[in-house]
């Protein structure tokens, strides 16, 4: 298996609040642009990826008290049962935490797999809140948004670790 | 004590520790929500905080339609104006006569002693998205309870009702659409008079006429407008046109499926409902009066 050796980790930059904290409003904003009819099925939980990229990556720093800000607010923009989403990220979170050590290991694919299986169990979690509610079942495509995060998953990583890499070279000395 | 780690590795309570505090809260928090309705209040001051990044979010898609709006051409316009004047032209007519019958109207309902028909205050409101909620049907108008919407009015579009406002928050709105699975409208079908409630299917484009009974008179193509009398729609909005209806003898019911008349799924424009009529104050509840009498059989 080519696909699981362990890489060589390069070291970046320590992450900051404040950039930790400007990744989840723009996740936040994806979340809230004008999603409509079929694009609505295949819309990633932006949120939802980026709490988890964070919770694995930076454990330390990103936890349950942001994980469950973001779900509430979440909540409140969609105008949907005030503690779904809140929930649902408060588990995302503890499981991002439990198993960040594990999942680091990994690269490409096999991660990405662990990462479809924690999505999926979010939507899970949401999916059983609202039939407990009342709600009727959406039906399969409802599961579609966390297989297009899950294949995100690896772009948005390189995207996030871009501003964390340093600026000089440190093999030209 | 003695075998707890040296404090420098202390990272407080355990995740499994906190993933307890924080499902408590969050289950709490849903209970309070779905049973109580303790949380509007904290709804209100979140919505003010998400409020900046819904509106930036929005932004790109009303650009992009006004950009759109710019680049019409010419011969669209001029299109457009000749087909609206002609349109204009005979609506006027149809005003004229529609004045004429609201005077006659108003007469003999002062002759008969009855109350006056409500006037009905209209809003434009311009919808911001539609709520991404797969469970519900839903959208977000920009238009709040600082421009007077109140939850419980109706929303119309030029065609027919779409939907009633379900929150108001201070510069936003929600809209239930009428397709949604817990939205229930009185209805009236125009062509004999039968009322009913309408309810959504929690799918777009469908509605249904539950506990309708075999023999009851409804047919393929009927319209069904507001009754009007539960106080909250008012009387005569065009809702539904029924499309189906399936008369089984095995079934009790007859299975009677419509589509609502209002753009329902394709919304850029919609019309907030507003003025209330004077109710007549509600009957006496008899259960209060019977209270600690003994209930006797009607």
């Amino acid at each position: 298996m080519a696909d699981t050796r362990i890489e060589t980790q390069e070291i970046l930059l320590p992450v900051r609040a404040g950039f930790i904290a400007l990744t989840l409003i723009g996740a936040l904003m994806l979340n809230l642009l004008p999603w409509a009819g079929a694009w609505l099925w295949v819309k990633p939980d932006f949120v939802a990826l980026v709490v988890l990229y964070w919770c694995i990556e930076q454990p330390r720093k990103v936890g349950f008290i942001s994980a469950w800000m973001m779900g509430l607010l979440m909540d409140i923009a969609d105008g949907t049962l005030l503690g779904q989403h809140a929930l649902a990220y408060s588990i995302l979170a503890y499981a991002g935490i439990v198993l960040h050590r594990r999942v680091r290991m990994f690269s490409g694919t096999p991660q990405m797999v662990h990462v479809l299986v924690l999505l999926l169990m979010n939507d899970l979690i949401v999916l059983a809140i609202r039939l407990v509610a009342g709600a009727d079942f959406p039906g399969l495509q409802y599961f579609l948004g966390s297989f297009v995060a899950a294949a995100l998953w690896l772009p948005l990583g390189a995207l996030l670790k871009l501003p964390l890499r340093p600026r000089v070279d440190p093999d030209l000395f | 004590m003695e075998y707890s780690p040296p404090p420098f590795f202390k990272t407080g309570p355990t995740p499994l520790a906190r993933l307890l505090i924080f499902s408590a809260l969050s289950l709490a928090f849903l209970v309070a929500d779905v049973r109580l309705n303790y949380l509007d209040s904290l709804r209100q001051v979140a919505a003010v905080i998400v409020y900046p990044l819904q509106r930036i979010a929005a932004a790109p898609a009303s650009i992009a339609r006004r950009i759109g709006d710019f680049f019409t051409t010419h011969g669209s316009l001029r299109a457009d104006n000749a087909r609206l004047k002609l349109e204009n032209f005979e609506n006027g007519a149809l005003l004229l006569q529609l004045k004429a019958l609201q005077a006659e109207n108003e007469q003999l309902r002062a002759l008969l002693a009855a109350r006056e028909r409500l006037k009905l205050e209209l809003a434009a409101a311009e919808v911001l998205y539609a709520a991404r909620d797969p469970f519900s049907r839903k959208v977000v108008i920009d238009r709040g309870s600082m421009q007077g919407v109140r939850p419980g009015q109706p929303v119309v579009d030029d065609r027919g009702l779409v939907g009633q406002v379900t929150r108001a928050y201070p510069w936003l709105a929600e809209v239930t659409l009428v397709t949604d699975k817990g939205q229930f409208v009185p209805v009236q079908n125009v062509r004999n008079g039968l009322r009913t409630v309408l309810s959504g299917t929690g799918s777009d484009g469908a509605l249904e006429l539950r506990f309708i009974p075999l023999t009851a008179d409804f047919q393929d193509g009927d319209e069904l407008v507001t009754s009007g009398i539960d106080g909250v729609y008012p009387p005569g909005l065009p809702v539904a046109r029924v499309t189906s209806v399936e008369r089984s003898v095995g079934q009790i019911f007859a299975r009677i499926t419509c589509a609502p008349l209002g753009g329902v799924a394709r919304h850029v424009h919609v019309l907030v409902v507003s003025g209330s009529r004077e109710l007549p104050p509600r009957p006496v509840d008899r259960k209060k009066q019977l209270r600690g009498k003994k209930p006797r059989k009607s």
